[in-house]
């Protein structure tokens, strides 16, 4: 026993941490799925669809059966019921429309890409290659494609449904008690107020997680093991064992290191469940690793709306009402959160701001295309976008700054906590705050006057200034909400804190990191809370069997929901050591004081350490009669509320007026997150997350042609910024504590990501105001800008490949990109 | 199959390759050097890039059999004698990287951008890795790794107000 102890170090939240996972991860000791190679394993092709929607007539696997090397060729008629099904965890509604989803359709193919049969081989290539030679036969069906004219039900997507519309999801805020009745708001606004009217296109996205995802299946020994590159391992076990009747115990899932997700691998996949069932079926194991072609043609896509929007508000620009009616694209099936992702918008439309009365419709509706699901923000940017491009539609009616008119509208600071028109409690937030210091960052009067002499003197280059304050709930979720909307699981988070015999700390998380820097936040969380060594803690994560419980990573929720359960594990871990510390040191337990790790008997330099006394329960030779010899414990936290981040985003940009190029010129945003653990991961957090939602804005779009063949399938077509398309950013924070969770944290996974598309559409469209411009569709290309500048609505829609950045000629293609030359 | 000798990371290997093998294949499949990793099949991404020679390539658009008589730097063998390249140690002071997937081939692209221009300015680093794509950082701070490597001053005033932040 130390008598006095090390005065304890800095306090680890809040400082910069260098990460622990990357010395393995900048030396090439990684452990990606697709690294992974088991005795005996054999590799998977996917055999896909090349059409959009068509019945399967035949399929011939009788030359491929005998290429060389081939182990086997299955269809979904082989596999039966053992394929198991992708399941939809949340019906949005009672009556919601749900097409059956089968890993490998039988009868009928729903969209370009789905798999139809699959070549198992000694090798990957001797797979592909057998792959080309599955001869099958489809009899082409009309499919429905544009979002719009499927919502007609003129084509449908699943002839037996007869409909293509999923679900009608509608809040009120008359209805639900929690503000007034929107369509009296706007009439009155048609008589004396304003009233904006818009309609707007979220264009469809993709995730493009770099890693392409892989799976491995061993089915020998006890437990079928399930190495796969997913963000939801106890979300995949569990949809595994519920679908194919093999017992949850009898499975075990592995996230191994896994190359980002974004959304994008929250899903239980067909590839996923087809590994699994030729594992089973030949008791060998196999590996399925995708190319980035079929990563982009049948991983599940974002957005892809069409939002129709009417705000009223008086003559001085307070806002009456707002109403949102949305057409949501599903895709071919409903995914796993599929129409919950429109839905988890339906809380943010009123944003930052006191609306009186709010109502929100959202139809889903099912195409012949890539299902869609949850990508980076998933509802709230979309929401975002669109409130936040109205509130600058209304400043440019009242021809007034976009920041007053928000100031006029927005919830002050001693108006916290505020109860929103939505329905939600906000706890805490300060948004003239964060808006006057991102002012400051980005040069806001100067910008406006540089703006104003460009004007004036006719300038072909014009700036233009946008404008994005935000709010967005996250940290998903309290379990009874989660309920109360009809979602199939809860939303609480998992965490062990293991105190081994040397002093060293084991602490077991449920949340599965893919590159968000978990290992090194909480080790921090814990290295104070428990007083021992940053270097002493080592976190675990990813494994069914090392965490058996939890609900994985997404809706920034790890450090919110998974962070708190670690604390509360922390505290029942020193309750625990309490009995034992008084118990060794012949003290009273109430004598004792815990602070740096160490209990001390007060008023005397008498003490022992955490660390200590977890050798001594580990020894068990002497402990209290009515202790169990052990230090370890769990805890589940559910949260009672989301969190609601919020920030300010400014973007300046330069539009080239006879091009239609648009440079970005600064970027400047002061997010509000509460209380930071590692300022450090939290501005890689925030660069990232705004590239993502710029390229929304700029770049990116998932185009599909007339036959519902995916256009944009290769990094030449789908275009990803690279380092020289982007500039480098001014971030900063104020800090109002959250008042939801211990550690006064609120999330930042998804914050950039939802505030800087309008703030970069905002800016654009600035920029060209004057020109009699109001809007530009996403994309905002050179082509689409410069024809709103030459008089074309919108920009027109668009052709081919959004704005292909890379010489196509260079390129190799895909090696088993079914939609190419498949159809013969 | 074509016989093959090469020196990867150091040590002298020989195999009987298929000509169609690219090199990646041949580092990840035959050699276990799985650090390289694949992100395409258009060679847009770069998460493959290793040194060929001393130039950096796209080893998944070079096949094995171009290898023959070469000399192969992958990440693998980067640090030297325990010691990490400063470029790799730049990239974790920088939080340069946060899924690691593009970390391969950032490193490698940034090590041979570093030895043909040793003071890059911004500009010349956002072109210089303009062949890598990284879904995860949004590249701001992948350019500071660049800039702290080649000991150039970031004097990026996000970065100062990134150290001001209270918690
Ligand atoms: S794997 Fe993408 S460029 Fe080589
Ligand atoms: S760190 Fe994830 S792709 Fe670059």
């Amino acid at each position: 026993m130390t008598a006095v102890q090390e005065p304890a170090a800095e306090r680890e939240i809040g400082r910069e941490r260098r990460r622990k996972e990357d010395q393995r991860l900048i030396t090439g000791r990684t452990r990606w799925t697709d690294n992974l190679a088991l005795p005996g394993m054999l590799h998977l092709a996917m055999v896909r669809s090349p059409f959009a929607h068509a019945k399967i007539v035949s399929i011939d696997t009788t030359e491929a059966k005998n290429a060389t090397n081939v182990v086997d060729v299955v269809t979904g008629a082989d596999l039966g019921e053992a394929q198991g099904a992708c399941i939809n965890a949340w019906a949005i509604t009672e009556d919601q429309v749900t097409p059956p989803h089968l890993p490998m359709p039988v009868d009928r193919v729903a969209f370009a890409g789905e798999v139809v049969a699959v070549v198992v081989a000694r090798s990957a290539a001797e797979a592909r290659d057998a792959a080309e030679l599955v001869d099958v036969e489809y009899d082409e069906l009309p499919a429905a494609l544009d979002l719009k004219h499927a919502a007609t039900d003129e084509v449908l997507a699943h002839p037996d449904l007869g409909t293509n519309k999923s679900a009608f999801w509608k809040f009120d805020s008359a209805e639900a008690g929690t503000g007034g009745d929107v369509d009296a708001a706007i009439e009155k606004a048609r008589t004396d107020g304003i009233v904006i009217e818009r309609e707007y296109r979220q264009q469809r996205l993709i995730p493009a997680f770099m890693e392409p995802r892989s799976v491995v299946v061993d089915p020998t020994g006890e437990q079928i093991t399930v190495w796969s590159a997913t963000q939801v391992p106890h979300i995949l076990r569990f949809a595994i064992a519920a679908t194919t009747g093999v017992p949850e115990s009898k499975i075990r899932v592995i996230a191994p290191d896994v190359g980002g997700g974004f959304g994008g691998k929250l899903q239980q996949t067909p590839e996923e469940m087809i590994a699994f069932a030729v594992a089973r079926r030949l008791g060998r194991p196999v590996k399925f690793t995708e190319t980035r072609s079929e990563s982009l043609m049948t991983a599940h896509h974002g957005r892809d709306q069409w939002q129709k929007l009417t705000m009223s508000a008086e003559k001085d620009g307070t806002v009456t009402g707002l109403k949102v009616e949305l057409l949501a694209d599903l895709g071919a099936y409903v995914a796993i959160v599929g129409g919950g992702v429109p839905v988890l918008g339906a809380f943010m439309f009123n944003s930052i701001y006191k609306f009186p009365a709010y109502q929100f419709n959202c139809q889903t509706v099912l195409t012949n295309k890539t299902w869609t699901d949850a990508y980076r923000g998933a509802g709230r940017p979309e929401a975002t976008f669109a409130i936040e491009r109205l509130m600058d539609e209304l400043a440019a009616e009242l021809g007034e700054d976009p920041i007053e008119v928000r100031r006029r509208n927005w919830i002050d600071a001693d108006e916290f906590p505020f109860t929103t028109v939505a329905g939600l409690e906000y706890d805490s937030g300060d948004y003239e705050k964060a808006t006057q210091r991102a002012m400051e960052m980005l040069g806001y009067d100067e910008l406006r006057a540089e703006q104003k002499r460009r004007r004036e003197s006719g300038d072909r280059v014009q700036l233009g200034i946008g404008v994005s304050t935000f709010t967005e709930m996250c940290g998903l979720a309290p379990s009874r909400v989660l309920g109360q909307l009809n979602y199939g699981a809860g939303g609480w988070e998992h965490a062990s804190v293991r105190m081994l015999a040397t002093g060293k700390v084991e602490v077991v998380t449920g949340a599965s990191a893919h590159g968000q820097g978990h290992e090194t936040a909480f080790s921090q969380i814990v290295a104070d809370r428990l007083g021992v060594p940053f270097e002493d803690v080592e976190v675990l994560h990813g494994d069914t069997q090392v965490a058996p419980k939890g609900l994985d990573t997404y809706g920034s929720r790890s450090l919110v929901v998974g962070g708190e359960a670690l604390v509360k594990a922390v505290d029942k871990v020193i309750d625990k050591a309490r009995p034992l510390a008084a118990h060794l040191l012949e003290a009273s337990a109430d004598d004792l004081e815990y602070a740096g790790g160490r209990f001390g008997v007060r008023g005397t330099d008498q003490g022992i350490t955490i660390q200590e006394l977890a050798t001594a329960a580990f020894a068990a030779h002497s402990y209290p009669e009515d202790m169990e010899p052990s230090l370890d414990a769990d805890a589940t936290y559910d949260p009672v509320n989301f969190n609601y981040p919020h920030g300010t985003h400014l973007c300046a940009v330069e539009v080239d007026t006879e091009t239609g190029q648009v440079s970005m010129r600064k970027y400047a945003c002061c997010d509000d997150i509460g209380n930071i653990i590692n300022p450090l991961i939290v501005a890689g957090q925030v660069h990232g997350g705004l590239v993502q939602g710029i390229a929304q804005a700029l770049w990116e779009e998932a185009v599909y042609d007339d036959a519902g063949t995916l256009v944009s399938g290769s990094f030449t077509d789908y275009l990803l910024p690279t380092a020289a398309d982007t500039i480098s950013f001014d971030i900063d924070h104020t800090t109002s504590p959250s008042l939801t969770n211990t550690l006064g944290t609120k999330g930042v996974g998804e914050a950039g990501t939802i505030a800087s598309t309008p703030a970069v559409v905002n800016a654009v469209v600035d920029a060209v105001r004057h020109l009699g411009i109001d809007d530009i569709t996403m994309p905002c290309t050179p082509e689409r800008v410069w024809r709103a500048i030459q008089g074309v609505a919108g920009g027109g829609a668009t052709e081919g490949a959004a704005m292909p950045h890379f010489d196509s000629s260079t390129g190799m293609e895909g090696t088993v990109d079914r939609t190419t030359g498949g159809a013969q | 199959m074509t016989r093959i000798s090469l020196t990867v990371d150091g040590a002298r290997v020989a195999d009987d390759v298929e000509p169609r093998m690219l090199l990646v294949q041949y580092l990840r499949e035959r050699l276990g050097k799985t650090g390289t990793v694949i992100g395409c099949d258009t060679s847009n991404c770069g998460a493959c890039t290793v040194h060929l020679d001393g130039e950096s390539v796209k080893s998944c658009n070079v096949l094995a059999v171009q290898a023959d008589g070469c000399e192969v730097t992958t990440i693998e063998g980067l640090a030297q004698d325990g010691e990490l390249h400063p470029v790799q140690e730049a990239f974790r002071e920088c939080h340069g990287l946060q899924c690691g997937f593009c970390t391969p081939g950032m490193v490698m692209q940034s090590v041979a951008l570093l030895k043909e221009n040793p003071q890059p300015s911004e500009e010349e680093i956002r072109l210089g890795l303009e062949g890598n794509l990284c879904r995860c950082t949004g590249y701001h701070n992948i350019v500071r790794a660049v800039q702290h490597a080649a000991g150039v001053s970031t004097g990026s005033t996000s970065e100062e107000q990134e150290q001001g932040v209270t918690a």
